[in-house]
């Protein structure tokens, strides 16, 4: 691209066959180009336009604000409150599990391993990473859904109103989904703490500062915005999630207490579309509108964050 | 006193977190070859399910998972490529590049059942292709354009500036120098990109629930063969997540084993992709 001059020279030498290859190839590419942003106007327009309806038809304050969700009762109510909260929630403690471990594995890879353990840690979160959804969903369900059914069966030993879950609660869900968000967060995490100069490691110590004491209060301070970028791609992740958790969430619209069974927005989707049909199915694309637009928000901020970090 | 003994607990935490990592991966293998290797037989991989012949096997969604790849890579290459040429090659920076940079970050954050959602509404429904391979590869294409295109052009951009001046200084046009000076140097990226696509289309389930749905049997003639593109076709994830939740665990544990050793090989394949990259 540094030669535009002698380039653009060049091509007026040229046959206009060769010429006319020429243009054709740039036209190409930049029809490649614009598929990108192609599919995602075409996604929001599609997710906009089938999400809609229903909400024209319940009523916006009826389908995002009422927790009775009966869609094939005589008299059926469309309230969607308990899913979204049940969605934020689960994020929320799936963040709260996961993020923790994630950055410490990651101050780990990053300042703490010799040589030898961290080229066993670094591939073990490279692989995590490639492991379908679906086998984390059938592992928490053979897993952790038994020990979580003791652990319920030992807390309402007493109480007569609690309904037994079997272990499928929101509690394993955002376990299974905190350790699915675990490589993301990792790997880039890493690389923030990595980008942290050294000088400003070495000034702490030799500030007198401990090693410990330096990595939470210089390193990690220091690599703060690069964390961030790390646990909101984590939210978006746990968000969007959806075989997984329809395996070991237990499937019923209830609001979202650690031991109850749930239903997320993506699990209403996977679980219902197959057999719904008429003002359901449409309320089914209502869900898949709001979770669409979680995602934009999420992907927004993200954004946000890059550029102010001066990255484009 | 009390400052070393804070920085003891906090260095065990670190190693703790580490160790947990560690031993979550293992475990993940450990228990899925153990429970799904037994189930893993020749009749297991060759056979289809068939309450008839009593056989339980996996051959049909197998070739489904083929199909899947094949044409899936087939639509998002050659876009995935162009684009990242385009963006990397030609465009001048401006508003065009940054919204199709955005918009690349956007598809790569869009959760699978979205693009599933979308698929069968756009593909199945408006293009009237209905539950089919054809549907679910272009629903899978969407999805894994952002990883094409993104390791495309970082290899792109490590090609070095010389390379093009000196192609150029020779008299070659712009779109010979990208086909045999360009492209080739940045092969290696290119294929580790392919190759990740590939692990996504393996792992992927929410998103081909919907669009290419669950048919396991495989093509009775040599048409069929052809035909199959058009039908429903259910690949090996699933199939194991149908299997899972119909309560069919041995069925779901031999399928479980047979993708992560493909899983396995794939990243076995970018590691050494990404050594053989360093070293040039």
């Amino acid at each position: 691209m540094c030669l535009k001059g002698s380039e653009s020279e060049y091509q007026r030498n040229r046959s206009s066959h060769a010429r006319g290859v020429e243009k054709a190839a740039e036209i190409l590419f930049g029809l490649c180009g614009m598929s990108a942003i192609l599919a995602v106007g075409s996604i929001t327009l599609y997710m906009i336009v089938n999400g809609i309806p229903a909400v024209l038809q319940v009523g916006w304050k009826e389908i995002l604000f009422s927790t009775v969700w009966m869609p094939t009762a005589k008299e059926p109510s469309f309230g969607i409150f308990s899913v979204i909260l049940t969605s934020i929630a689960g994020t929320f403690l799936a963040v709260l599990i996961g993020v923790p471990l994630a950055v410490l594995t990651a101050v780990f890879l990053s300042e703490v391993a010799p040589a030898h353990l961290a080229s066993i840690v670094r591939p073990a979160v490279e692989l995590l990473a490639g492991i379908p959804s679906v086998i984390y969903g059938v592992l928490g369900m053979m897993v952790l859904n038994p020990l979580m059914y003791r652990l319920e069966q030992w807390i309402f030993a007493d109480s007569e109103t609690h309904q037994f879950t079997g272990g499928a609660n929101l509690l394993s869900a955002a376990i299974v989904l905190a350790v699915m968000i675990l490589p993301t967060v990792i790997t880039i995490s890493e690389a923030a703490i990595r980008a942290v100069p050294p000088e400003l490691m070495a000034s702490s110590l030799a500030l007198g500062a401990s090693f410990v004491q330096t990595i939470f209060r210089v390193t990690l301070p220091a690599a703060k915005s690069g964390i961030l970028t790390a646990v909101v791609l984590g939210i978006g992740r746990a968000m969007g999630e959806a075989m997984a958790i329809s395996l070991v969430s237990g499937n019923s619209v209830n609001l979202p207490l650690p031991f109850m069974s749930v239903r997320f927005l993506t699990t209403a989707i996977v679980s219902e579309m197959g057999y719904a049909g008429g003002l359901h199915r449409q309320v089914l694309f209502t869900i898949g509108l709001v979770l669409f637009g979680f995602i934009m928000v999420i992907n927004l901020v993200l954004h946000r964050i890059l550029k102010g970090e001066g990255r484009p | 006193m009390m400052r070393k003994w804070k920085d003891d607990v906090l260095l065990c935490l670190i190693y703790l977190a580490a160790f947990f990592t560690e031993f979550l991966l293992i475990g993940i293998l450990g228990y899925v070859f153990v429970k799904g290797f037994p189930q893993v037989s020749l009749s297991f991989l060759t056979n289809v399910t068939s309450v008839l012949q009593g056989t339980a096997g996996i051959a049909g969604n197998f070739v489904n998972t083929l199909y899947m790849v094949v044409m899936t890579l087939a639509v998002a290459v050659p876009f995935g490529i162009g684009a990242a040429i385009y963006l990397n090659e030609y465009a001048r920076p401006g508003r065009v590049v940054r919204l199709i940079e955005f918009t690349t970050e956007t598809l790569a954050g869009i959760p699978s059942i979205l693009f599933g959602l979308f698929g069968m509404v756009f593909f199945g429904t408006t293009l009237g292709l209905g539950y089919s391979i054809l549907t679910g590869a272009l629903t899978l294409a969407l999805m894994v354009l952002p990883l094409i295109t993104k390791n495309t052009q970082e290899a792109l951009k490590a090609v070095p500036e010389a390379y093009r001046s000196g192609a150029f200084g020779m008299g070659a046009g712009k779109w010979y120098m990208i086909r045999t000076i360009l492209l080739p140097a940045a092969m290696p990226g290119i294929v580790t990109g392919i190759l990740l696509s590939v692990g996504r289309i393996l792992g992927e389930s929410a998103a081909l629930l919907f669009t290419a749905g669950s048919g396991y049997f495989l093509p009775r003639s040599f048409g069929g063969w052809f035909r199959k593109l058009s039908e429903s076709g259910g690949t090996l994830t699933v199939q194991l997540y149908l299997s899972m939740s119909k309560a069919q665990y041995s069925v779901a544990f031999g399928i479980a084993a047979v993708l992560l050793c493909m899983v396995l090989g794939i990243n076995f394949l970018v590691r050494m992709l990404a050594k053989k990259w360093d070293a040039v």
